[in-house]
């Protein structure tokens, strides 16, 4: 359970998803986000989906993994679906059972709401799902560099992510260390109604938290010893690459907005 | 006379919590190419100094020179390029998420061009034997792994003195020698003086030079040889002497002669098993 959590959801794979650049495929996710609410009849959500599994074909990530980035929200998508069935009250009446009355428009919204929940789970995962924790880290600061001006600590922020990023692995490790010397003491973990299964978490969290500031504070010496003084004058390693392929993916992305603002009702 | 590239004069020091200094008037210079080990019982001020050399504290009274410059509040950053340091605990020192994005951090702080980081990065990853490490994230490696990306960290800064603030202390026996071993081929390769700040005797044996440091104040200062014939007062210190030495403390004893102090197991079997033959 503790290496899944560790690889988060990134899937490696060589495809020409994975190769994009964390900045396009970041803009990319913004924009369909708002242009998905630009769909609202048959045809255009057709569009959509073709474009959402055009884009998930590309990245040749297994269908069971989307699938388990989708489990957990499969129900909300579900109950949004049954919530606009049952009580949206226009169009014709379809079908009634004593109370219960479902509309032609509400069918209608129900699926074109949940089809749109749907769409969108899929593109975000697929962010996720193809781009390392740290590309998007990097992604973002780019992005966000503009944001300087405004006093806006983006290095600081990227930084303090990359090293969260780099550290959960370790506090996974100690938490399973913390934990197997706690039950060797006799504590029980996993048994026992809820209550003391919570009270069973404190002699885990306090070590936890006590080990993670003295990491800090070592890891904020080593990083001085090591020259660092924020980010002014800082030069970078990682090197992100606007290709050919992330404009055209944007173009894509462009005329994908054109037709549905033709083909919209 | 032999150049020195540290130099403490009459340096004092206190932390602010404490009224007992926790470095007193200590006076030393470290020279050139040498491997000098500092060794000392817990709170004997071996740690503060080291990280007064680095200007991670500054001291109350005195002068540090590092490598002709003054140490103080502007040079610090000049003086941490020439003054690596590798700490004692491998993961709360490594900041990137894989190996070579760790050791480009120094190098991105101090502002060094991408092409020249690319080539410093393999170069001395390929030094301390980690190239075949690059991508790898620190979760995977072993303790010893993760201190030679240290060493590699501090390296690519191309510096002239490396500091091992019980560098080795947390490692297991095989992971100390492949630590040890990686600074000890560097030292010679790049003529790196070398200051192993340390409460491991065995590791000091292998010095040039020991300063033994006893409740802030320097208590010692010679050659391994001169500092292990200290024997009972070593111990006095809270010191543990090795065991080979250990061993010809009892022989003589028992009133067989060995010829001199042995440093190392292996010149200890060496002797025992000639012993017979010289009588």
């Amino acid at each position: 359970m503790m290496e899944k959590m560790i690889i988060g959801r990134y899937v490696p794979a060589e495809s020409l998803v994975h190769r994009l650049d964390p900045r396009s495929k970041l803009i990319i996710i913004f924009l369909f986000v708002c242009v998905i609410f630009l769909a609202n009849n048959f045809l255009t959500y057709v569009l959509i989906g073709i474009y959402t599994f055009l884009m998930l074909g590309l990245s040749r990530i297994p269908v069971r993994f989307l699938y388990a980035g989708l489990k957990p929200v499969l129900w909300l998508v579900l109950f949004t679906l049954l919530l606009q069935v049952f009580f949206t009250k226009e169009g014709s009446l379809l079908y009634e059972l004593g109370p219960i009355k479902i509309y032609e428009e509400g069918v209608r919204q129900g699926i074109f709401i949940s089809m749109r929940f749907f769409f969108l789970i899929l593109m975000t995962s697929l962010l996720t799902l193809t781009t390392t924790p740290i590309e998007i880290t990097d992604g973002l600061e780019t992005l966000l560099n503009p944001l300087k001006k405004v006093r806006f600590p983006v290095h600081e922020m990227a930084l303090m992510m990359s090293i969260s990023l780099r550290f959960i692995p370790t506090l996974m490790q100690e938490t399973d260390k913390i934990m197997k010397a706690q039950i060797a003491r006799g504590v029980d973990f996993s048994s026992g109604p809820v209550k003391e299964r919570i009270k069973a978490v404190i002699p885990l969290l306090i070590p936890l938290f006590v080990s993670s500031f003295k990491r800090a504070e070592e890891l904020a010496i080593a990083m001085e010893a090591r020259g660092y003084r924020g980010g002014e004058g800082r030069t970078k390693y990682r090197l992100l690459s606007w290709k050919f392929a992330d404009t055209l993916q944007l173009i894509i992305l462009a005329v994908l907005t054109i037709l549905l603002i033709l083909l919209r009702s | 006379m032999r150049e020195s590239v540290v130099s403490l004069k009459n340096v004092s020091f206190q932390y602010e919590d404490q009224n007992r200094y926790a470095l007193q008037n200590v006076n030393f210079d470290i020279y050139k190419g040498e491997w000098l080990a500092i060794v000392g019982h817990n709170g004997s001020g071996k740690s503060t100094t080291a990280k007064l050399l680095n200007g991670l504290q500054f001291p109350q009274q005195g002068e540090i020179m590092v490598c002709g410059i003054k140490l103080d509040e502007e040079s610090i950053w000049e003086i941490r390029k020439k003054l690596g340091m590798v700490f004692q605990n491998p993961d709360n020192q490594f900041v990137g998420t894989t190996v070579q994005d760790d050791v480009a951090f120094g190098l991105e702080n101090h502002g060094i061009p991408r092409d020249d980081m690319i080539f410093r990065v393999e170069d001395s990853l390929k030094k301390v034997k980690m190239d075949h490490f690059l991508n790898q994230e620190p979760h995977h490696l072993s303790g010893g792994q993760k201190q030679r990306v240290a060493i590699a960290g501090v390296l690519a800064l191309r510096p002239s003195i490396i500091i091992l603030d019980e560098a080795t202390s947390m490692l297991d026996p095989k992971g100390r020698g492949e630590v040890l071993e990686t600074v000890r081929a560097l030292k010679e390769e790049k003529g790196l003086t070398v200051i192993s700040i340390t409460h491991d005797l065995e590791e000091a044996a292998k010095a040039d030079r020991i300063i033994v440091m006893n409740q802030g104040e320097v208590y010692r200062e010679g050659s391994p040889e001169e500092i292990f014939s200290m024997d009972d007062e070593l111990v006095h210190l809270g010191l543990d002497i090795p065991f080979s030495i250990k061993m010809s403390n009892a022989f003589r004893a028992k009133g067989i002669n060995l010829s001199k102090h042995y440093l190392s197991e292996e010149e200890l079997v060496n002797e025992l098993w000639t012993y017979h033959s010289k009588i």
